[in-house]
């Protein structure tokens, strides 16, 4: 009884901050003026590739980069993964055959 | 077992013809008007960014499951998914500078969700020191360190509504134009389908390594 | 619920009583502070002025720093007298050990912050006096928070390897929402434009940030420290 007692003032407790926290939160948030947005922060707007301009920074090679990035990474660890698990096997295999022999 | 050894390949190889085959659907997509061609790297920086969230939570619930009931596998599948969590966080945490560089003109921003997918993914490296050099008893510690990291998860996304920050807002992808929200969702699948894949061979790596501690001292006897 | 709070605090004042005697956290663990916010004034003030904002950053990071330290501290002490096994087995609730120790350790990190505050504010020229019961709070609710996480983790560790390196790579990413929190109100309020209502926001944020993290501490610190 006094376990269940306390863990419903512990959950009191808990909704009390809880409500504390975002009755105060929810007010000063709607307040709370936004900045102007930039480098479309809302939505994605789609455009068709005659309308595009002049790009300073060229950003093939930072797409590329980026693609790379993913590949590399999945490929590296999917290699570490298939290499360790393949080590571990084989000791498996080998402790296992060990077992064997001592057994017979 | 018998069920994730067909599993896995079929998931693999899924996963790697929906990648070969990604930037074909990418491009489909028209382009966004601010941001042009390097808006593109947004198809799989997004998706890697949910998937590390993805796994966080796994992490996290099995983190929490194994603090209550202490079950092996609960640990295993922690410390996969914590794994997991750091590479997709370095994919993540590359590809985003990348983009950045071009959309904002810098490679880095303090701005809130950014940096906090920065903590969460040393949180995760922390997990994974913890266990590597915690010495024994660490899987209890770093199921500790797991369940606190998901539990941070909520203040992460949610901070980017409240903090000034430059990073598209969680309303972008809800209202994105249906041929982008294609791309994307067809490249989001794929990141799943090769996390699921990934997730299981790495537990069963977990599961072979106890086998073999197991079979050591069954040696010694 | 009584009973945990009463044996909580019998486990306050016995570290109490400990420091009283020998000062030794309390006088290193300031020093500490104090020399922190040296350090960081030869990276922040320039052409004799502090940079904007940067008494905040460093008020806070100071906490972490010193609290870290204190943390590591008190269990090591716990660990050398094999104390913490006594508190273990005695017929006390685990959330009693946890709070008493987080009792103790807030107490010598107010007593430290009650120093700190006013020496940032005269070193940094901030307006300490502008809204000083919400930078209380802020202060208050944010140590509460750092120091909930690190009381956990710190007992935690103790008996791990490599654990004086490994508290802080755990606990520091994990208190991350707690130092921006702290930093970004303690901004507010001290910055050029003071911004009361975001600083409020930020406040409840941190409320918000100690009320689960205090309940997720505690529901783990049982499961945790049974071994």
């Amino acid at each position: 009884m006094i376990r269940a007692l306390r863990s419903h003032a512990r959950a009191a407790l808990v909704a009390i901050l809880l409500s504390v926290g975002v009755g105060t939160a929810v007010p000063v948030m709607a307040q709370q003026t936004l900045p102007s947005t930039t480098a479309a922060q809302d939505g994605f707007v789609p455009v068709s590739p005659e309308d595009m301009g002049q790009e300073h920074l060229p950003a093939t090679p930072l797409v590329f980069a980026a693609y790379a990035t993913v590949w590399v990474a999945l490929l590296l660890y999917v290699l570490t993964l298939w290499r360790r698990l393949g080590r571990v096997e084989r000791e498996l295999a080998d402790v296992s055959a060990k077992l064997e022999a001592r057994r017979r | 077992m018998r069920l994730t050894d067909r599993l896995v390949p079929l998931l693999l190889l899924i996963a790697a013809v929906m990648f070969a085959a990604a930037p074909y659907v990418i491009d489909t997509a028209p382009y966004e008007s601010t941001m042009g061609l390097v808006q593109r790297i947004f198809y799989f920086h997004f998706p890697s960014a949910m998937t590390m969230m993805l796994t966080a939570i796994v992490c996290g619930i099995a983190s929490a499951l194994y603090l209550a009931r202490r079950k092996p596998i609960d640990d295993r599948v922690a410390v996969a998914a914590a794994e997991l969590a750091v590479v997709f966080g370095v994919i993540v945490l590359i590809t985003g500078p990348l983009w950045a560089r071009k959309a904002w003109g810098v490679w880095w921003v303090w701005d809130a969700r950014i940096t906090s997918t920065f903590v969460m993914w040393m949180v995760f490296n922390a997990y994974l020191l913890l266990r590597r050099f915690g010495g024994p008893g660490s899987e209890v510690l770093s199921a500790a360190v797991g369940f606190f990291g998901m539990m941070l998860v909520p203040f992460v996304y949610w901070s980017v509504n409240f903090w000034r920050t430059l990073h598209p807002k969680t309303s972008v992808v809800p209202t994105l134009p249906v041929d982008m929200g294609i791309p994307l969702y067809f490249c989001w699948a794929a990141f799943t389908i090769l996390y699921v894949a990934l997730l299981i061979v790495r537990v069963r790596l977990e599961a072979s390594r106890s086998a073999l501690e197991e079979a050591y001292l069954a040696l010694e006897d | 619920m009584i009973r945990v709070l009463a044996d909580a605090w019998l486990i306050a004042r016995k570290d109490l009583r400990v420091e009283s005697r020998s000062r030794e956290l309390a006088a290193t663990t300031l020093f500490f502070a104090v020399a922190c916010v040296l350090v960081f004034s030869f990276a922040f003030v320039q052409e004799g002025r502090a940079v904007e904002n940067a008494a905040a950053g460093i008020l806070w990071i100071t906490i972490a720093f010193s609290g870290t330290l204190a943390l590591g501290r008190t269990f090591e002490r716990e660990r050398q007298g094999e104390t913490l096994r006594a508190l273990l087995l005695a017929p006390v609730e685990r959330a009693s050990v946890y709070l008493g120790k987080l009792a103790g350790l807030l107490l010598l990190l107010g007593a430290i912050e009650i120093v700190l505050l006013p020496m940032v504010a005269l070193l940094f020229d901030a307006p300490i006096s502008r809204a000083p019961w919400l930078l209380a709070a802020l202060l208050a609710f944010g140590t509460l928070g750092f120091a909930a996480v690190g009381t956990l983790f710190a007992a935690m560790l103790v008996r791990a390897q490599s654990r004086d390196v490994l508290l802080p790579v755990v606990l520091y990413p994990i208190t991350v929402p707690v130092i921006i929190g702290g930093v970004q109100g303690t901004a507010a309020i001290f910055g050029t434009e003071p911004n009361l209502p975001v600083a409020e926001a930020w406040l409840s944020m941190l409320i918000f940030f100690d009320a689960v993290f205090v309940t997720l501490a505690l529901w783990t610190f049982a499961p945790v420290m049974t071994d």
